[in-house]
């Protein structure tokens, strides 16, 4: 039980309306919180009591359609969902409430998602399979079978993780979190056919799997907890079980970790920079080599250090690896 | 107090590329009169790439290093960021996987080794924060950093996923709003400085396969700290560390801006406030040239 019954918060809320304004603004409001509210509630009653033009997406209100995600201070929630008092404690009593992105608002808090929906319909998001017309029962799945989803069936397209990636933010081809979760979920699906044709999508360069920085962020920010970068990991795994990983600098990136592992116990970072970029490639980094060679940063390979106990490591690479490559 | 000891797992970074980050490890302990036992049979934690490769091998090897920790009897702790993350989410995963545990294990019964699931996993930002104190670390400052506006650099893999890592953080952080590094910074007597990009990503983990991402997001990190007036950065991971230190060409000319700033490893920074010499702790190792002291 809270003691704290209600409190003061003072919200600033970006507003903006393309169709009428240059630049957005924020409008500041001051409002006695209880602690039963959720960040949707503010937002109604801003709406019904200070200014009937604020706008916003709501549907459910059951934290289980999307549409009403929008940052709180930087940190992507479900209006619906957070309390205000959970967010109070982390971020105090100044909250700012934005579009998910403010670069694709409309108007206020309702955001232009087409590149979001644009990714996910690229990675085929459906169950491609052959079925009879009139098939004489169900197609039943193993409760084991469907543990394989790992809860990315959960997602609920908010869009949250999407415009929270940095990744993304920079790089408008990559397909981001919740396309790749999608793309995870239909591949894992016993009963779907499609999935080396969705592996083929999410392993080209720019756009794929080998893109993401590996931040975290989407699994912080995800409402639903599907976790969308252990989906990416699972899908880089496919890849290499599906063996169609490209022999590239991505892969070999990866792969390089193991021969190093193999030959010293730990990491040759020098030669894992030869070996994933091949001997041309990896002369671009000889200007950065060479300042860091200068200031005692690069181990030469006569002095690469060891592993105690390489055996050992040795033995259980040969024994436990999984895939080839 | 009785005496602070755990079982130091480097990586490797502190072995090769940031030989600083290994000096001044050992320096700051001395300082704090914390015991490191080196787990020198420790292998490579995979970086979080091996995973992508093979995840069960990655599994494998990063339980054999925590293994090792056991047999010591120690928490392990770690000192660079992705470390801490794939160790940290290797005990996770065994922990609460029974099968999986089992599997791992039939693995290392074959050099003679178990993981039991005994030792905890801490980085050595959270073992000088929770374990040591700050309390006692401010009491100990003989050189203030009073003169400085110093620009925490988190990095991801301390802060998030927070689940995972609150689970080993005695007093946990909000990944949105950590405070671990910018209280260590005002015990050193320093100022810390906001900037929305001291949580977000450097971009090392894509330098390779993705370099104008990873220089993107290295450059607006940068620029963000100086925007803040930042004098100086500070992280606790030595991926951030040479990422910020070693790329800002790179990361000024996809900005289209020139950025840099001297970057201290977070041991760095606490041993020039306990007043250890520049020299012991490796700052004539940088490539962005740390010219205040
Ligand atoms: S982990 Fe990868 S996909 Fe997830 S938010 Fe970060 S860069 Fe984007
Ligand atoms: S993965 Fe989570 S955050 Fe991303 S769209 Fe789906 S529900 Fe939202
Ligand atoms: S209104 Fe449906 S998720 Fe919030």
């Amino acid at each position: 039980m809270d003691t704290i019954k209600s409190q003061q918060v003072t919200f600033k809320v970006f507003r903006f309306n393309e169709e009428t304004d240059y630049l957005p603004y924020y409008n500041t409001y001051t409002l006695d919180v209880t602690h039963e509210e959720v960040v949707l509630d503010i937002l109604n009653r801003i709406k019904w009591d200070h200014d009937g033009s604020l706008s916003y997406r709501r549907s459910c209100r059951h934290g289980i359609c999307g549409v009403c995600s929008i940052k709180v201070n930087g940190k992507g929630i479900l209006a619906c969902k957070s309390r205000l008092f959970d967010l109070v404690e982390v971020f105090g009593n100044e909250i700012t409430i934005e579009p998910l992105s403010t670069k694709r608002a409309i108007k206020d808090l309702i955001i232009d998602k087409k590149d979001f929906w644009d990714n996910h319909a690229a990675i085929k998001p459906y169950l491609v399979s052959e079925i009879e017309e009139h098939p004489a029962q169900e197609h039943l799945v193993s409760p084991h079978d469907a543990e394989k989803l790992l809860e990315a069936d959960y997602c609920i397209q908010c869009g949250a993780c999407h415009y929270s990636c940095p990744a993304l933010e920079v790089n408008d081809s990559f397909f981001g979190p919740a396309a790749f979760a999608a793309a995870y979920r239909f591949s894992a699906d016993v009963r779907d056919e499609a999935s080396v044709d969705r592996l083929h999508i999410v392993n080209e360069e720019a756009q794929g799997v080998w893109d993401c920085v590996k931040c975290m962020e989407c699994a912080e920010v995800c409402p639903k907890e599907v976790n969308p970068i252990e989906k990416i990991t699972k899908l880089h795994n496919m890849v290499f079980e599906a063996g169609i990983a490209k022999n590239n600098v991505a892969t070999r990136h990866a792969v390089g970790f193991a021969h190093s592992i193999e030959k010293h116990g730990l990491l040759d970072e020098g030669e894992l920079v030869r070996y994933s970029e091949g001997n041309i490639g990896v002369l671009k980094h000889v200007p950065v080599a060479l300042k860091m060679f200068a200031k005692g940063k690069i181990v030469l390979p006569w002095n690469m250090p060891k592993a105690d106990k390489l055996d050992e490591i040795k033995k259980l690479i040969k024994s436990s690896s999984t895939v080839k490559f | 107090m009785e005496k602070l000891k755990y079982a130091l797992f480097t990586g490797c970074t502190a072995k090769e590329s940031t030989p600083e980050q290994m000096m001044s490890t050992l320096a700051v302990a001395n300082k704090l009169g914390i015991e490191l036992v080196e787990l020198t049979e420790a292998s490579c934690c995979g970086a979080s790439h091996l995973q992508d490769y093979d995840d069960f091998l990655s599994l494998v090897l990063n339980a054999r290093n925590i293994a090792y920790a056991e047999k010591h009897g120690l928490t392990m702790v770690t000192i660079c960021n992705t470390c801490q993350l794939n160790t940290a989410m290797t005990k996770h995963r065994l922990d609460h996987n029974a099968e999986l545990k089992a599997k791992v294990n039939a693995k290392l019964a074959e050099v003679g080794l178990e993981y039991k699931g005994t030792s905890q996993i801490t980085h050595f930002l959270y073992a000088i924060i929770d374990d040591f104190g700050l309390d006692k670390i401010k009491e100990m400052v003989v050189k203030p950093l009073s003169q400085f506006n110093i620009a925490p650099f988190y990095g991801c893999h301390n802060i998030r996923p927070s689940e995972l890592q609150n689970e080993t953080h005695k007093s946990p952080e909000s990944a949105y709003k950590p405070t671990s590094l910018d209280d260590l910074i005002v015990a050193c007597g320093g100022a810390s400085v906001d900037y929305v990009e001291k949580t977000k990503c450097c971009g090392f983990h894509a330098e390779l396969q993705a370099p104008r991402t990873a220089a993107l997001l290295t450059g607006n990190a940068v620029a963000g700290a100086m925007d803040a007036n930042a004098d100086w950065m500070v992280t606790p991971c030595p991926l951030c560390h040479l990422k910020l230190d070693t790329q800002t060409h790179h990361a000024s000319v996809a900005l289209g801006r020139e950025v840099s700033l001297p970057v201290l490893h977070m041991q760095q920074m606490v041993g020039l406030a306990l007043g250890c010499t520049p020299a012991e702790l490796g700052l004539n190792h940088h490539v962005t040239k740390v010219d205040f002291v």
